[in-house]
């Protein structure tokens, strides 16, 4: 069934047809109507979940540790300041392997005070050992909700679904709302090995000693660093564990796509213009443009983020002769970190083939500066036409 | 009336540009809009307000894209065919035709005659979707619903009929008769030129 709600109302939607048990959060502009709905669903009795108000993000995603551990399904969202407020919980959730799902409406983080769409807050997670992926418009928000569930379950790691604050949070179009019995055969209920239990009781991630040791039971424990080392080998094995998930969803839905990336005019493009979220479907007028003149460029939207799909950027930026990174977000000090990360795959996978491109870096939209497409256009014109600086440009900056 | 039809007939693409007061309920119609539009075959709408500082009382803006083809570029509006004005007074307050484009229609809620205005290179059509609404029997100063019915007599986009089914549906449980009637009385006293 189509259906014309904003972005906000789409995760809501997704988060209820997940039929998730538990949802623990905090208000904070732009996330504010997407919890104010869920807590309507469960209001009306039209979502039969325990909705726990706090009085705090930091609460809120406590909240969904302790209930994930005991075996529901759990939801939370957030945004900027109220993600960084949650932070230590955020690195807590990911290292005792609880499969949380957790919406980030994009917001440019304080000082100064700013309630504007940018991607500085999730991107400041971006080593916290969550999965991360990015939407680009409503149909991608639900789908990516439910997927996550999926994911997020099969791998026990949490996952990020991250959109651009108002752009989609607050902004109306038409999307699919998937049918219950469809996400239900999809998705079946949460079943983890080992829940909380007061008749087989445990403690869980209390202090484990730098080296491994033998447990009550006699048998040899992993230290910290064999527990973290098995996080980043399955974050790197959810790669395979998306490609399985964006099959299935196909199977059921009839809506397929590249689990980890978003390609528009790339085959041919000698040009390819990269970025996160909303802004690479803005990108698409600009790449039209320059087409009908002729240039060639075309868009490789990422939107899994982390874990990063390093062979598929690599193979689908070789040869081409620039790359131009849009961000909005930096790692300060340097660069963005999308840019840094993209750089790193090519070395890995193209260094000494002649056939790296170069890459240019722009900064763009930071705490709501508003994105014009001639500006776009104008920034791809430049780089295109050789202008590659060591430092990142920003773009509509008024200085 | 004849500019109605040649003025949307080559086009795939429309913009409007709605502007209102916080609490008017620009929005609700905006959507409104969106959702006829939608289910007459555009596959494309987009509506967007303005963002984070919203008031009661204060000026607010909403952008609603209309295409033939999914809308990739949610950017606000820069050059509208459309503007819609909820209140007469902002006028004074917002440039309203702001980028308008030459030929473009303003479409006005106002106790003022028709006479009284005059803009250069746009259209205009005015009611007095205030007192209409009253006469409709809604709550004073709720004009959100009359103006879909002037917006229609100006442009001839959608078909009253799908409107006044979008306006029921949205106010179903809030007054969906009063609602309609607002709107259908606004189409019929809408006055426009230009």
């Amino acid at each position: 069934m189509h259906m014309i709600e904003n972005g906000n109302v789409a995760a809501a939607l997704g988060v209820r047809r997940c039929r998730v048990n538990v949802i623990a959060a905090y208000p904070i502009t732009p996330q504010t109507p997407l919890t104010e709905r869920l807590s309507e669903y469960v209001e009306a009795g039209e979502m039969k979940a325990e909705y726990i108000p706090v009085e705090s993000e930091h609460s809120a995603l406590a909240v969904c540790i302790a209930a994930s551990s005991a075996g529901s399904r759990v939801f939370t969202a957030t945004s900027a300041n109220g993600l960084l407020y949650m932070h230590e919980q955020v690195q807590w959730a990911s290292g005792a392997r609880l499969p949380i799902v957790m919406c980030v409406v994009n917001r440019a983080v304080g000082a100064p005070w700013n309630v504007w769409n940018d991607q500085q807050d999730s991107i400041s997670q971006r080593d916290t050992g969550w999965i991360q992926i990015y939407c680009s418009d409503h149909q991608q928000i639900i789908d990516t909700v439910i997927k996550a569930y999926w994911i997020a379950e099969k791998v026990s790691i949490p996952i990020m679904v991250c959109y651009d604050g108002y752009i989609l949070s607050h902004t109306y179009m038409p999307f699919d709302l998937p049918d219950q019995d469809k996400v239900d055969a999809f998705l079946p209920p949460f079943k983890p090995d080992y829940a909380l239990n007061p008749d087989e009781p445990a403690s869980l991630n209390t202090v484990t000693l730098p080296d491994v040791r033998v447990d009550v039971r006699g048998e040899l424990a992993h230290g910290y660093m064999e527990i973290r080392y098995l996080l980043q080998e399955e974050l790197r094995k959810t790669l395979a564990v998306a490609a399985e998930a964006e099959k299935r969803f196909g199977d059921i839905f009839g809506r397929e796509g590249d689990p980890y990336l978003e390609s528009y005019r790339t085959s041919d493009a000698d040009y390819i213009a990269v970025g996160l979220g909303s802004l690479t479907y803005q990108l698409r007028v600009s790449v039209d443009a320059l087409r009908k003149e002729g240039i060639k460029v075309g868009i490789l939207g990422v939107r899994f983020y982390r874990p990063f799909p390093d062979e598929a950027v690599a193979s689908a930026l070789k040869g081409k002769k620039a790359v131009i990174v849009f961000e909005k977000a930096l790692s300060y000090g340097y660069e963005g970190a999308l840019a840094s990360d993209l750089k790193s795959a090519l070395y890995e996978h193209l260094a000494g083939t002649g056939a790296l491109p170069a890459v240019q870096n722009y900064i763009l939209g930071i705490g709501g500066r508003e994105i014009h497409t001639d500006h776009l256009t104008q920034a791809l014109r430049a780089a295109i036409q050789g202008s590659i600086s060591k430092e990142p440009v920003w773009i509509g900056l008024k200085l | 009336m004849a500019y109605k039809l040649e003025f949307f007939m080559s086009k795939d693409y429309i913009e409007i540009r709605w502007h209102g007061r916080g609490g008017q309920g620009a929005i609700t119609a905006a959507k409104i809009v969106a959702g006829a539009a939608f289910v007459s075959g555009y596959a494309g709408v987009v509506m967007a307000p303005t963002f984070g500082t919203e008031r009661r009382g204060a000026p607010v803006m909403t952008s609603l894209k209309i295409s033939r083809t999914k809308i990739y570029d949610l950017s606000p509006i820069e050059t509208p065919d459309i503007v819609v004005v909820l209140d007469h007074l902002l006028l004074k307050e917002a440039d309203v035709t702001h980028g308008l484009k030459p030929g473009g229609i303003i479409v006005l809620n106002t106790p003022m005659a028709f006479e009284f205005y005059h803009f250069k290179d746009y259209k205009l059509a005015t009611a007095d979707i205030t007192a209409i609404s009253v006469e409709a029997g809604l709550p004073h100063g709720m004009v959100n619903t009359g103006i879909i019915g002037s917006l229609e007599k100006a442009t001839n986009l959608l078909g009253i009929d799908i409107l006044i089914r979008g306006i029921e549906e949205e106010f179903r449980t809030r007054g969906p008769k009063k609602n309609s009637l607002a709107a259908k009385i606004a189409f019929e006293r809408t006055v426009a030129g230009g």
